[in-house]
């Protein structure tokens, strides 16, 4: 913890001169190094993150958006409308009257207790997770594991923090990890002491009530030697917003024997860009497996990656995407080994319900004087209705010895026999589409936590709802 | 690159002179060519971060190092008719060396008198002009080689002219010979195909060099209009020497219940990039896309497909296999793009990779673009090498570990190589296969 010099002093005084005392969290609306300044300020950051912030405006700013390859819908973001920091007065200013009705039924229907429902809808921060994550603190604490938002880690463990920041993910990685290097605000730090294994999954869900999580979060996670962690984020439950950028990084470590499991069950509302760099490092025989889920949002670009490092090492990522009206789910998965005898499994099932696209789009990376390397891929796509539109586009590279690659994609649609056959035993054809459509994904969702792959479960029959017909 | 605007000037000073030469050729070719040469000036030169030119050297394709100037006369015109024989009964045969006519076999007096043409491009633009107006670089090339096909079009003064009116079937297959022969020479080699209702008919095309050493560029185009219920079958045997560098943009449009097959064999050039796109246009039909390659030393071969339905209830199938030895890189990016309404499609795409070395470098990037819903469409991409039982199987057999590889990798293509439909096209390809592992084990 540092304490503010005169310098700062001024930089806040500016600050506070753009914006009225009021909103004294919030850094107002468009990008510069005031924003940063500000941003620094109020959280009383070292100088070596303002100076790498301010790197990171540069890089961002000197970036050209990636349209040769992605959808032009991405044009339609403009920084300049964009808050890049708020908290605590300036959203829980929502009222539940704000809230779109849709959302509200889908509350309902999904069965989730009212003051749950507000915070999902960002009205209220809800107290009783808030135990619920200070207990979760304290019973790992015990085994040593720091559980903490990144803003915290940062200040109370910069010997652990500044190690990895950034290393995983650099900030020129993309124009949208500059983005988020230069803003972020928010997100988990954990970090699991040598052959240290934790019981139960580390839920972001709790620690988020407990500290509003940002539009820029930063999430870092370290498992030592010989370790084990799960983390969740997210929830099934769609999450109301009316920012309209998300762009997270997520860096996690696995050293050498360790295990992560990530687990994201993203559904915000449909005008959220969600653009989100995740990417792993495997070391010696560490194991890192992404399960990732995404049924809300406009526009998701996410395509979690694996670099593994050390030999034996194995990612894996099990993917489901839901793309309906309006959405384009475009996501996918990299997997770029740099050991000998690394393995990586990608697995992606995609459903594109009305006029929704779902991308696939992953990159398979093997170099030269590499010795028995192993990827699988499979990319599943099912189409639901005439409009509904799917993609394809993996790129795989292979050099080196006794490398093995296989990738498949295969497109279809429900079939008319399946649909008929339960239709003949009763059900509505309603029914029998989400029956099916959960049979195509049941063979992932059956890896998931338990109580994820129930909800999901509702969540998509709740999708599949008036698609056909 | 900033000596790209004075590299230009020596290929448009060729194109003045290319212009001047064809003085007795009509106003309209010469003024769709001067066209074409202002479409290649205005488009950019590639660059990596294209997405068509993802993995691929862009390096080089300034054309610096190519002699677009006139060539010496050709002087063994004989031998190189003489070597013009993969296939013994034709029903028409061209062989152009250098872009010269060296011998044209016509079409029986049978066939000519139930319509069917059969003509060198030269000879075409005038006796057959309103074909040429309508069907001439009527495709267009949209898999990133948009410069390179109108380079071809500005240049190109040769060719074949292929055209099969109403239900005229024909077994014997027409061939054209391709040969490059002087250093620093551009080629153009161009074939169309047109086929009538119900027409059938058969193209085979070899592009090959005249010695092994002489540098040369290569672009040449191959267009298939096949009409209602035709069947095209066309094969390709690429075996350029390894210096050339080499391009190659065919397309097709397949018309409602119409089969269209083509089949590329490519051995030769130090670097080639081909771009094949299968137009399903009419409903019912069915195109087949195979394609085999082997890669040694440095040699970079680049493959870019497209497989567009627009019509529905049509097939297509897809299957590209690369053998790599050495330091060789491949590229195969294929895309299907089913457009909407093109429902009951079946396309099918398969890319496999058989790597012999720890240094060769497989590229895949098999893409799907769906936009209708009722459609069976998958890909395959598999990478890897042989396995060590198959191997051992050999040896325990008495059959040494090299021509263990060998005859595997004969087995790896003959999946292809067996889809071809004239016997001793086939035969030559397996041959021109194996003299490229003879050669290596010298």
């Amino acid at each position: 913890m540092v304490t503010p010099n005169s310098e700062i002093e001024v930089d806040r005084e500016k600050g506070n001169f753009r914006f009225t005392e009021s909103h004294k969290y919030d850094a107002g609306i468009g990008l510069s190094e005031k924003v940063i300044d500000y941003i620094c300020d109020v959280k009383e950051e070292d100088q070596w993150i303002r100076d790498f912030r301010k790197r990171a405006l540069k890089v961002f700013e000197s970036k050209p958006m990636p349209t040769n390859w992605a959808t032009k819908d991405l044009e339609n973001i403009d920084f300049d409308k964009i808050r890049y920091y708020l908290s605590g007065g300036s959203r829980a200013s929502k009222s539940w009257d704000d809230v779109p009705d849709d959302v509200k039924q889908t509350f309902e229907r999904l069965g989730i207790p009212e003051n749950e429902r507000k915070f999902l809808a960002g009205v209220e921060a809800q107290f009783d997770s808030e135990a619920a994550y200070s207990n979760i603190k304290e019973s790992v604490g015990k085994q040593g594991v720091i559980f903490m938002g990144s803003t915290e880690g940062l200040m109370k463990h910069p010997e652990i923090f500044k190690k990895w920041f950034g290393k995983v993910i650099p900030t020129g990685d993309n124009k949208f990890s500059a983005l988020n290097s230069a803003v972020f605000s928010g997100g988990s730090f954990i970090y699991v002491p040598p052959g240290v294994k934790v019981s139960h999954p580390l839920q972001a869900y709790f620690r988020i009530n407990a500290e509003n999580f940002g539009q820029f979060e930063r999430t870092l996670i370290i498992a030592d030697e010989g370790s084990e962690v799960t983390y969740m984020e997210g929830c099934t439950a769609p999450k109301f917003d009316t920012a309209t950028l998300h762009s997270a990084v997520v860096e996690l470590v696995a050293m050498p024997g360790a295990k992560i499991e990530y687990v994201t069950v993203q559904n915000w509302s449909s005008n959220v860009f969600n653009l989100v760099t995740k990417r792993a490092i495997a070391h010696e025989g560490a194991t890192v497996k992404w399960i990732d889920c995404n049924i809300g949002s406009r526009l998701t670009m996410k395509y979690p990656g694996v670099v593994l490092k050390g030999k034996k090492a194995r990612g894996e990522v099990l993917s489901i995407a839901l793309a309906n009206d309006g959405q384009h789910q475009d996501t996918g998965a990299k997997m770029i080994h740099a050991a000998d005898e690394t393995t990586s499994n990608i697995i992606s099932k995609s459903i594109s319900v009305g006029k929704g696209r779902s991308t696939y789009r992953g990159q398979v990376h093997m170099p030269k004087n590499l010795k028995g390397c192993k990827n699988n891929t499979e990319c599943d796509a099912l189409l639901i209705n005439e409009n509904s539109r799917t993609d394809t586009y993996p790129a795989i590279t292979v050099r080196g010895n006794k490398n093995a690659v296989q990738h498949e994609a295969s497109v279809s649609k429900v079939s008319a026999e399946q649909i008929f056959y339960m239709q003949q035993r009763g059900l509505s054809e309603g029914e029998a589409m989400s029956l099916s459509v959960n049979g195509f994904v049941n063979d992932l969702t059956r890896q998931f936590p338990m109580e994820y792959s129930v909800e999901l479960k509702r969540l998509i029959e709740l999708e599949m709802e008036g698609s056909v017909g | 690159m900033s000596e790209s605007s004075d590299a230009i000037n020596p290929i448009k000073e060729a194109f003045n002179r290319h212009i001047e030469d064809l003085d007795t050729a009509p106003a309209w070719w010469k003024s769709s060519k001067a066209e074409a040469f202002e479409t290649f000036e205005n488009i950019a030169l590639p660059t990596r971060r294209d997405e068509p030119w993802r993995f691929a050297t862009v390096k080089g394709l300034e054309l610096d190092d190519v002699k677009f100037a006139a060539l010496p006369s050709i002087s063994d015109a004989a031998s190189l008719v003489a070597r013009s024989n993969f296939i013994e009964n034709f029903s028409g045969r061209f062989v152009f060396g250098d872009d010269q006519t060296l011998q044209a076999d016509r079409i029986s007096p049978e066939l000519a008198e139930k319509g069917v043409i059969w003509a060198p491009f030269r000879e075409a633009i005038t006796k057959h002009a309103d074909i040429v107006k309508d069907y001439f670089m009527k495709q267009k090339a949209d898999l990133g080689s948009e410069k390179f096909a109108a380079l071809h079009q500005a240049f190109m003064e040769n060719g074949a002219l292929l055209y099969v009116p109403k239900g005229v079937e024909i077994e014997d297959a027409f061939v054209v010979y391709n040969w490059s022969i002087n250093a620093g020479s551009a080629i153009f080699p161009h074939t169309l195909v047109i086929t009538e209702d119900f027409a059938k008919v058969k193209l085979v095309e070899a592009n090959l060099s005249a010695t092994e050493d002489a540098a040369a560029f290569s672009c040449g185009v191959n267009h298939i209009f096949a009409g209602v219920g035709s069947t095209v079958d066309y094969t390709l045997l690429q075996n350029f020497n390894e210096q050339t560098l080499g391009f190659q943009l065919n397309s097709n449009v397949a018309g409602k219940d119409s089969n269209v097959k083509t089949i590329s064999v490519n051995v030769g050039c130090k670097r080639y990039r081909s771009e094949t796109h299968g137009q399903i246009k009419g409903s019912g039909s069915k195109v087949e896309m195979l394609s085999l390659a082997v890669a040694d030393n440095e040699q970079e071969i680049d493959q870019r497909t497209l497989q567009t339905h627009s019509a529905p209830h049509a097939v297509s199938d897809l299957l590209f296999k690369n053998a790599l030895v050495d330091n060789a890189r491949t590229i195969f990016s294929g895309l299907i793009k089913v457009d909407p309404g093109a429902q009951q499609t079946d396309a099918y795409q398969t890319n496999r990779n058989l790597l012999l070395s720890g240094t060769a470098e497989a590229n895949s990037l098999p893409g799907l673009e769906i936009d209708a819903n009722d459609v069976k469409c998958s890909h395959g991409a598999t990478t890897s090498q042989i396995e060590d039982e198959e191997i051992f199987y050999m040896l325990a057999r008495g059959i040494p570990r090299e021509k263990a590889q060998e005859l595997i990798v004969y087995g790896f293509f003959e999946e292809v190589l067996e889809r071809i439909s004239c016997e001793t096209v086939a035969e030559n390809a397996r041959r021109i296969i194996q003299n490229k592992f003879t050669r290596r084990s010298k």
